[in-house]
């Protein structure tokens, strides 16, 4: 595939749950290969509902949504596009169903029809490249929710998706596992879209962020990266920040 | 934790035996033990299960605790079947007359849940529940039988821990049961935003598997391997269940 061929393509696409209050009006958006985008927007301003559109869980009441190239407006089209995009939802337990992190982390490369052989072997392989050690056995909703997150991460991962679609990746994380997220991410040569109201965050994984209002999105020119005076915690502490 | 498993885990034969030989045994015996209706037949049946609990090595004392959860349904049929079973007339208590056969009857019963009981405990809890839905696939139950079963366990304790959330918000703005219409609607929202909220997770889990390429079909990683001694007991087991059929077939013919 080129290097920045278009991966998605939302054309004038408009949804409302209940045919009240539109929550996409008209939409237009397009994520190019390789293009890292942040989306920003207050609460319920649509940016879960994007996310689902684009996977297919919902459909847009007009409009019209290119995946790879391909028109999509059937289930089947769909289907193929979810084996290379990969979503992670915003509650780890409605990722995580398996009763064992192993079998959790193994359904989406047996359902892309992997042997159990291969489908465990991908499965410890991708827990090893998120550090999650000895992890194989443990049950799912016994793990903390910093656990829970990484482990939804791997479960995408396992399926070596081209494209990454993170519903608040950062969202109720401590400092330290909201650091190693940023890391495994900033690692990642894939095309992504992030959800996230942590503009640190934002800055330090992608190259871009919009902004979402009134169901449209626009390049908030804001919110281009740059210095300013700003607070957080233990700001009066001595102390450097990475790059 | 509302799912403890306390058995699942152990060393012992009965631990270690394929699961698939596991389910075949106890649901050949439980059907014959249920309707087999001969003392002949039952009190052996019960023996058999006493000693697949020894086998297990299990914790006797958590074993009779279980016996007792369940046993405390059998003492209303103690209460009632003696007096409403007609019969030869065995005893008295003022104007009730308790009948030989009703008595009969409720050991009977007894006898049967507690051998089935037993069995249960020793083949079944004694394996993890996610390795029991992989066995049953295996076995070629209905896909939607082990979906409906793995989701129950992974589910329950969400469910369980939403209800809590709920409580305690309730709690919190000092709600106090008791015997009135407050309470009653109180707990009724609560039912009601429980079943709610997971519906509403059910469609979020399936639209997240949907996203992972699920099509209905859920496939494992478990593959499990008969040993000799799987055959041997599998042998053994069966040929006790033929011999408890053989002897309820006696006592009636």
């Amino acid at each position: 595939m080129e290097s920045n061929s278009l991966i998605i393509n939302l054309k004038d696409t408009s949804f409302s749950y209940s045919g009240d209050k539109l929550i996409l009006d008209l939409l237009n958006f397009q994520l190019h290969s390789g293009e890292r985008i942040g989306l920003v927007g207050p609460n319920g301003s649509g940016k879960t509902t994007l996310f689902h559109i684009i996977m297919g869980l919902l459909s847009p009441s007009s409009g019209k949504i290119e995946l790879f190239g391909k028109p999509a407006h059937e289930e089947k089209v769909f289907r193929e596009a979810r084996k290379k995009i990969g979503l992670l939802f915003q509650d780890a337990d409605d990722q995580l169903f398996s009763p064992t992190v192993l079998e959790d982390v193994a359904f989406g490369p047996l359902n892309l029809g992997k042997s159990p052989d291969e489908a465990r072997d991908i499965a410890l392989k991708t827990l090893a490249r998120l550090d999650l050690f000895d992890f194989e056995n443990r049950i799912t909703y016994k793990l903390s929710g910093g656990e829970k997150r990484l482990v939804s991460l791997a479960t995408v991962l396992a399926m070596d998706p081209e494209v990454l679609l993170l519903d608040e990746p950062t969202n109720g994380l401590d400092d330290e596992t909201e650091e190693k997220i940023t890391d495994i991410l900033k690692g990642l040569k894939l095309s992504c879209i992030f959800i996230s109201h942590n503009l640190d965050f934002l800055f330090k994984t992608t190259d871009r962020i919009y902004a979402m209002a009134n169901g449209k999105i626009f390049l908030d020119e804001a919110l281009v990266p740059h210095s300013h005076v700003h607070t957080h915690k233990f700001g009066r502490l001595p102390h450097e920040h990475k790059s | 934790m509302i799912i403890e498993e306390q058995f699942s885990t152990g060393e012992s034969f009965v631990h270690k035996l394929d699961p698939r030989v596991k389910i075949i045994v106890a649901i050949l015996f439980s059907v014959v033990v249920a309707v087999s209706s001969d003392f002949l037949a039952l009190l052996p049946a019960l023996a058999v299960s006493l000693s697949l609990i020894i086998l297990g090595k299990l914790s006797i004392r958590k074993v009779l605790y279980r016996l007792l959860l369940v046993n405390g349904f059998i003492l209303f049929l103690w209460v009632f079947l003696p007096f409403t079973y007609k019969g030869e007339a065995l005893f008295n208590i003022g104007p009730l007359v308790g009948t030989k056969e009703g008595v009969l009857y409720a050991s009977q019963i007894t006898v049967k849940c507690n051998a089935i009981l037993l069995a249960m405990i020793a083949l079944i809890s004694t394996t993890p529940i996610s390795t029991l839905g992989h066995a049953m696939s295996q076995l070629y139950f209905p896909d939607k039988i082990i979906h409906l079963f793995l989701f129950t366990y992974r589910y329950i304790h969400v469910i369980f821990q939403e209800y809590r959330r709920l409580t305690n918000a309730m709690r919190i703005r000092g709600f106090i049961s008791g015997t009135n219409l407050h309470t009653y609607r109180s707990y009724a929202y609560l039912v009601g935003m429980l079943l709610v909220r997971s519906y509403d997770r059910a469609e979020r889990i399936h639209k997240a598997m949907l996203c992972r390429g699920f099509h209905g079909k859920y496939y494992t990683l478990s593959q499990f391997s008969i040993r000799i001694e799987d055959i041997l007991y599998l042998s053994l087991m069966l040929t006790t269940i033929l011999g408890l059929v053989i002897l309820q077939w006696k006592a009636i013919a």
